[in-house]
């Protein structure tokens, strides 16, 4: 139910060390970085801060680095930003994908980046093509300076990731994938402006008609955003066939534990996370060049 | 907590509690009537506005964020030559029932017009305005008068 947004201290950070140097000194805050979360958070009453710190304006966290072999984003880089980047479109086609298939114009000139992935919604859609991109994390705290957390590690549950007290995320790092098929496909309950029942991005390499490499992940069927191992598995170092596809594919149901909610039933997203890996590994295969069916 | 911004060309500097959102501001403290209240959950639109020349929902806006920012809605931007055109296109080609969401559509097409100033196709409207709902009209209307009002432009 919505209620309306409680009170809190509203205080704002205009650099990074600002703003570690707040949330070192509050225990109960929220990080307000576009808000189009958290103000929905605060209105249902999942969250109530003493302290909301506003990072919107750290203009610092604010960018997209073409590195020569990887990408740096800034945690605060709108979806927008990253939508219209050809540096992001050029290495990494399969985030521009997914972030143009997030809610609305309005909504991605404000959520950030680092909002989507830091907010854990098991149906984050910028968590799958990050995971498939082997994405690092940049985390910095004052205490413990700066460390690195691969994205495939950054998710513990439902709006928990290894983020400590203290310790905000800076920069998104997207190493160059090269010779590789990428994809993401997102079925929701509608076309425009929806969230994910299941979306599904995939990566693969092929070499001497053999999978060289294989990454899968999906959201919105586990607690968190997950990787589809067993289905890499069944497919690296296998002959690619439409069959071969087909076969690994089903064995998604191993890496997944869809509950269901409002949009779907568990045995739905099961049923459709079959047919969408299926899809997203073919879609990415005939990238390359390769078609299958 | 005071809160200073410009809005639709004048400097503004107002009194507001930090849980305060921008659409109350400008509805119930600056008598900005054209932004609408809908779902205030950031899904319908009506309460489209610009801020620093980008549409964003003024109900998923804290009033502290918009410090330092410019905000623009319609009693302002209806001056503009591309909304001139726009609001005569939604009139001539009936984009209009109810006219609550109206103004939220001009701002964003507007936006959009702004954004891609050569070359927005059909997909780019229909793409752009996917933030916008109507309940009357089905959008086909609102489509055409947008698409419209860009071919008058480019005349």
């Amino acid at each position: 139910m919505l209620t309306k947004i409680p009170e809190f201290n509203f205080l704002k950070a205009t650099s990074v060390d600002e703003a570690l140097r707040l949330i070192a000194t509050h225990s109960n805050y929220k990080l307000l970085a576009g808000g189009t979360d958290l103000l929905m958070d605060l209105r249902i009453g999942r969250y109530k801060p003493e302290v909301v710190i506003d990072i919107s304006k750290v203009m610092e966290l604010k960018y997209i680095k073409d590195l020569g072999d990887k990408i740096a984003i800034g945690s605060l880089t709108t979806l927008q930003e990253v939508l219209e980047s050809p540096v992001v479109r050029g290495k990494a086609p399969v985030l521009v994908e997914a972030v143009s298939n997030m809610a609305s114009w309005q909504i991605r000139n404000m959520a950030t980046l680092g909002g989507n992935l830091c907010n854990a919604s098991p149906a984050a859609d910028t968590a799958p093509p990050l995971m498939v991109l082997n994405a690092s994390l940049k985390l910095r705290s004052l205490s413990k300076g700066e460390r690195v957390v691969n994205v495939n590690e950054f998710f513990l549950g439902p709006r928990q990731t290894v983020l400590e007290k203290g310790e905000m995320l800076t920069e998104v790092e997207i190493p160059y994938v090269k010779d590789a098929g990428q994809s993401y496909l997102k079925l929701g309950r509608r076309n425009a402006f929806t969230l994910s029942i299941v979306s599904v991005a995939s990566l693969v390499k092929v070499e001497d008609g053999r999978f060289k490499e294989v990454r899968v992940a999906l959201n919105s069927v586990a607690p968190t955003p997950v990787r589809a191992r067993s289905v890499e598995q069944a497919l690296i170092g296998k002959e690619v066939s439409y069959e071969a596809v087909v076969k690994a594919s089903n064995e998604v149901i191993h890496d997944i534990s869809p509950i269901s909610d409002v949009r779907a039933s568990a045995e739905y997203r099961r049923k459709v996370s079959i047919v969408l890996v299926r899809d997203s590994i073919l879609k990415s295969l005939s990238g390359l060049g390769i078609n299958v069916r | 907590m005071k809160v200073s911004f410009k809005l639709n060309g004048k400097n503004v500097v107002i009194d507001v509690n930090p849980n305060e959102v921008l659409l109350d501001t400008l509805r119930l403290k600056l008598g900005v009537k054209s932004v609408k209240r809908g779902c205030e959950r950031g899904e319908c639109g009506v309460c489209t506005v610009l801020m620093n020349g980008k549409p964003v929902y003024s109900c998923m806006v804290l009033t502290p964020q918009a410090d330092g920012a410019e905000i623009e809605t319609v009693e302002y931007l209806q001056g503009k030559e591309e909304v001139k055109a726009l609001i005569d296109s939604f009139v001539k080609h009936g984009a209009i029932q109810c006219g609550y969401c109206t103004p939220g559509f001009i701002v964003t097409a507007y936006a959009l017009i702004k954004a891609k100033q050569n070359g927005l196709t059909k997909e780019d409207v229909i793409k752009g305005l996917e933030g916008n709902l109507c309940r009357c009209t089905g959008y086909k209307k609102i489509l055409e008068a947008v698409i419209n009002a860009l071919n008058q432009l480019e005349t």
